[in-house]
């Protein structure tokens, strides 16, 4: 039966004159094959979460993760790093007026929100002692999106960009920081 | 199980059908394109198009691949030994793997690049560095075997290399650590203004391919990542990424990313060659292996060298620039014309470009922003020729199709995003699986691109392949680049780590490629050329087989005499005239790999017989039909034994 079909797709497909199309079938189950879509997409169970599936599985950042969704940037978030992601809360997004984030989420500003996205994710690996440093250090931190965003501390909380840290979480390709207000690019 | 696969079967027609009728024009750009099978497919007896050389990164080799196929077709040993073959365990390869350090049986292979003759790839040698213990080897692409290795004294970490000249003059490499110099015993935390970063320039003798040190650049101590020569109107410079010029020496991940921007270093390798020539630079005491195997004699030689010619940057006028280059740079890429250098800022999302006649222009009018440790620091805004904004993550190589475009890989993002240079606008970026390090467009980094194909050399598999325990293999995927968008059309699994690779039209190397050695030139000192001078000779406690090997025995193929505590070396010649007839030679107990020796060939292997007995040896590769049958047997007597030397073939 299976070589009968075969048979039959082949005739069909010549008689229309488009030869390309046998195979095009296997371009889309290509296409849906879980490997094509990057590393975000791979169901490890026994590796430590990295920054990505912490936020999925984390009810305080559905709106950080709808973002980082509609940036299309989850491929940069699952890589090996090591990187830190500062992440905002869901009520910190709401701090930002509905109308202004309904906007960013639009597919048009895409580039607009993985810009600001970007601007929470520092490369390399800062846990709490190396914000420390750089706050000892006067050294500001250098995120992905090209700026840099400073260090301070009060007491014993470390704040960046102005904001500050609320808990510290070790992921498998770096360190997660939540935050409570969004770090918005300068320009 | 049937009845799904008439389920599935009905359901793909149908698909089909819908297909076959359907209209064409709403087709999504997934990651593999319709007709990909067909695009790679290399019918059974045809070549490819393409050679592609791939490092084997620690695994110290170089490998060979088909493309558009894929298929691997040779791994060539280099800076590891190679069981496989007798590479490094053989009398006559060893002396390829000496340093001043001693036999060192492995090697962390990078960047391979394949020699120029005005600006285009000629094929005569690849070259590749060894970054752990510096060195640079030459590998012949007529025979594909390691021909020279040069070790690089007074460096660390031999990343910065190991890339040639467009008239294949000079061989760079530059030091990735920056290093006492010469090395002395000092305190770490003192190396800020003391280390340094030695940059070396080999010269690369026209006829014969071999290597010397021309002279070291003395510069100062940051980290030299990548170089490119300059081509085309640019030729005479060469381009080396800098890191670390904070300096640092601990938690290298942060306190190395500190500046806002490091720089790429241009350097006029042709001022210093006049200085140089004329008398100029210092002498320093150093010590270095030398290591050049003779086509002749098939038989290599180590020498240890004691002094290089050093020179001061600041001793040579107009010499040397720094070009501001924002974030790290990695890769520093030259365009075809030679205009553009390309600087990969590895914690940038932007792509800097700079402009050579701009720089030539800033240097005229001495338009400086400063200096480091003397050195003129050129003004960013003076060379810049323009950025490629927001291009991606993680930039960190790029090379040319020569129609104007250029492709960069970008490790974060995990994506190759090609771009137009002048207009530095983004034209298309495509996913790669995963976390990409280098790509490779054969001719990419030359005058002369091929311009078809890219291999995108990735550092991650994860879930492409199917799961082999902790370690998955790495991977390589292959774009068609012909058109406006980039095609992925093949994921193939590559040997260690593929730091870096170079490609090259096949036809160039075909008619090169060495089919036998001629028996009438092996020069081999312990050489048997026919089965009547076959013999054994004892000298003292050394017994000497002067072997041969022909379909299908040894000769001789019985020995006696032989005694416990005696070293036994057999020289074994292989009599084969004939295309790909190689035989294997293996004795049991010996402590060392089999032979392969190929026709015309002669290969000595030792072995330290510890017990009384009658013990064989035979072929190890299946050479002809009586294979089986090829086999001999030595008789080991004890200590002091009266049992005479004794040869025989029936």
């Amino acid at each position: 039966m299976i070589i009968l079909s075969c048979f039959l797709l082949f005739i069909g497909c010549k008689n229309s004159d488009k030869t390309e199309v046998t195979v095009e079938s296997a371009t889309e189950s290509a296409q849906n094959s879980p490997s094509n879509k990057g590393q975000a997409f791979i169901e490890d169970e026994d590796a430590t979460p990295n920054a990505l599936r912490l936020a999925i599985n984390s009810p305080d950042h559905t709106t950080l993760v709808a973002a980082v969704q509609a940036a299309e940037v989850e491929n940069a978030l699952v890589n090996v790093g090591p990187l830190t992601v500062f992440a905002p809360t869901n009520a910190a997004f709401n701090k930002i007026d509905k109308a202004t984030l309904d906007e960013l989420l639009k597919p048009e500003n895409k580039s607009k929100l993985a810009y600001i996205l970007t601007n929470h994710v520092a490369p390399s690996n800062y846990p709490m002692e190396t914000l420390i440093k750089n706050v000892e250090k006067g050294r500001p931190l250098y995120m992905a999106s090209g700026q840099y965003v400073d260090v301070t501390q009060e007491g014993e909380d470390i704040f960046i960009g102005g904001t500050k840290i609320v808990a510290s979480i070790k992921v498998s390709n770096g360190w997660v920081h939540v935050i409570e207000d969004v770090i918005l690019p300068k320009n | 199980m049937k009845k799904i696969n008439l389920i599935l079967s009905f359901a793909i027609l149908a698909s089909m059908m819908v297909s076959c009728g359907g209209d064409n024009s709403n087709k999504k750009s997934g990651a593999l394109v319709g007709n990909a099978a067909e695009r790679v497919y290399v019918a059974p007896g045809e070549y490819d198009e393409y050679y592609a050389f791939l490092s084997g990164g620690f695994s110290g080799q170089l490998s060979v691949y088909g493309l558009p196929s894929g298929r691997l077709f040779k791994v060539i040993p280099v800076f590891s030994q190679n069981p496989e073959n007798g590479y490094g365990y053989n009398e006559e390869t060893k002396p390829m793997l000496n340093t001043s350090f001693g036999f060192i049986p492995w090697g962390d292979a990078h960047h391979p690049d394949i020699s120029q003759t005005n600006g285009e790839l000629d094929g005569r040698w690849i070259f590749i560095n060894e970054n752990n213990t510096p060195r640079i080897a030459r590998i012949d692409l007529s025979t594909f075997q390691t021909a020279e290795i040069l070790e690089i004294p007074n460096s660390a970490g031999n990343h910065s290399s190991s890339f040639i000249t467009e008239n294949t003059e000079y061989i760079v490499a530059g030091t990735r650590f920056s290093v006492p110099s010469p090395q002395k015993d000092m305190p770490i935390e003192e190396m800020k203004g003391t280390f340094k970063g030695p940059l070396t320039f080999i010269s690369i003798h026209p006829e014969t391919g071999n290597l010397n040190i021309e002279f070291q650049l003395i510069m100062p101590g940051f980290n030299y990542d990548l170089s490119h020569p300059g081509r085309n109107k640019s030729h005479g410079w060469f381009f080396f990424t800098t890191y670390n010029t904070e300096e640092a020496n601990s938690l290298l991940e942060v306190n190395a990313s500190q500046n806002d921007k490091d720089y790429i270093a241009a350097v006029n390798w042709k001022v210093i060659e006049q200085y140089v020539k004329n008398g100029g630079g210092t002498k320093m005491a150093v010590k270095y292996a030398h290591n050049i195997l003779n086509e002749s004699t098939h038989t290599a030689t180590s020498t240890i060298l004691n002094e290089i010619t050093t020179v001061n940057p600041l001793d040579v006028p107009g010499a040397v620039y720094y070009l501001p280059t924002p974030k790290s740079p990695h890769g520093c890429d030259v365009d075809p014309s030679g205009e553009y250098i390309v600087g990969s800022g590895k914690l940038s999302t932007d792509l800097t470009v700079h402009s050579f006649s701009k720089m030539i222009k800033a240097i005229e009018e001495k338009n400086f922003a400063g200096e480091a440790y003397g050195i003129p620091i050129l003004n960013f805004e003076a060379i810049n020729a323009g950025v490629v904004k927001q291009a991606g993550l993680g930039p960190l190589h790029t090379e040319f199709d020569g129609k104007g475009n250029g492709y960069t890989s970008f490790f974060i993002s995990s994506e190759i995003v090609k771009w137009k240079l002048e207009t530095w606008e983004v034209v298309d970026r495509q996913p790669t699986f995963y976390s990409i390090g280098h790509l490779m467009i054969p001719g990419g980094n030359s005058r002369k691109p091929f311009g078809k194909y890219m291999v995108a050399l990735n550092k991650i598999t994860k879930d492409r392949y199917l799961p082999t325990g902790p370690e998955v293999t790495q991977s390589a995927q292959l774009f068609d680049i012909t058109g406006e968008k980039m095609e992925l059309l093949l994921d193939f699994p590559t040997v260690g780590e593929p730091h870096y690779a170079a490609g090259i039209a096949a036809e160039i190397l075909i008619k090169n490629s060495k089919k036998i050695y001629p028996l009438a030139e092996n020069k081999h000192p312990h050489v048997t050329l026919s089965e009547k001078d076959a013999k054994v000779v004892r000298n003292g406690n050394e017994v000497h087989i002067y072997m041969t090997m022909i379909r299908s025995h040894f000769a001789p193929d019985n020995i006696e005499g032989v005694q416990v505590g005696d070293k036994v070396f057999f020289h074994v010649t292989n009599l084969e005239q004939d295309y790909d007839v190689p035989h294997g030679f293996s004795m049991i107990g010996a402590n060392t790999s089999e032979l392969l020796i190929m026709p015309g060939e002669t290969r000595t292997s030792t072995w330290e017989p510890k017990r009384e007995g009658v013990w064989p040896f035979y072929c190890t590769d299946f050479c002809s039909a009586l294979h089986q049958e090829m086999q001999g047997y030595i008789r080991v007597s004890a200590k002091g034994s009266s049992v005479p030397l004794k040869w025989s073939l029936d």
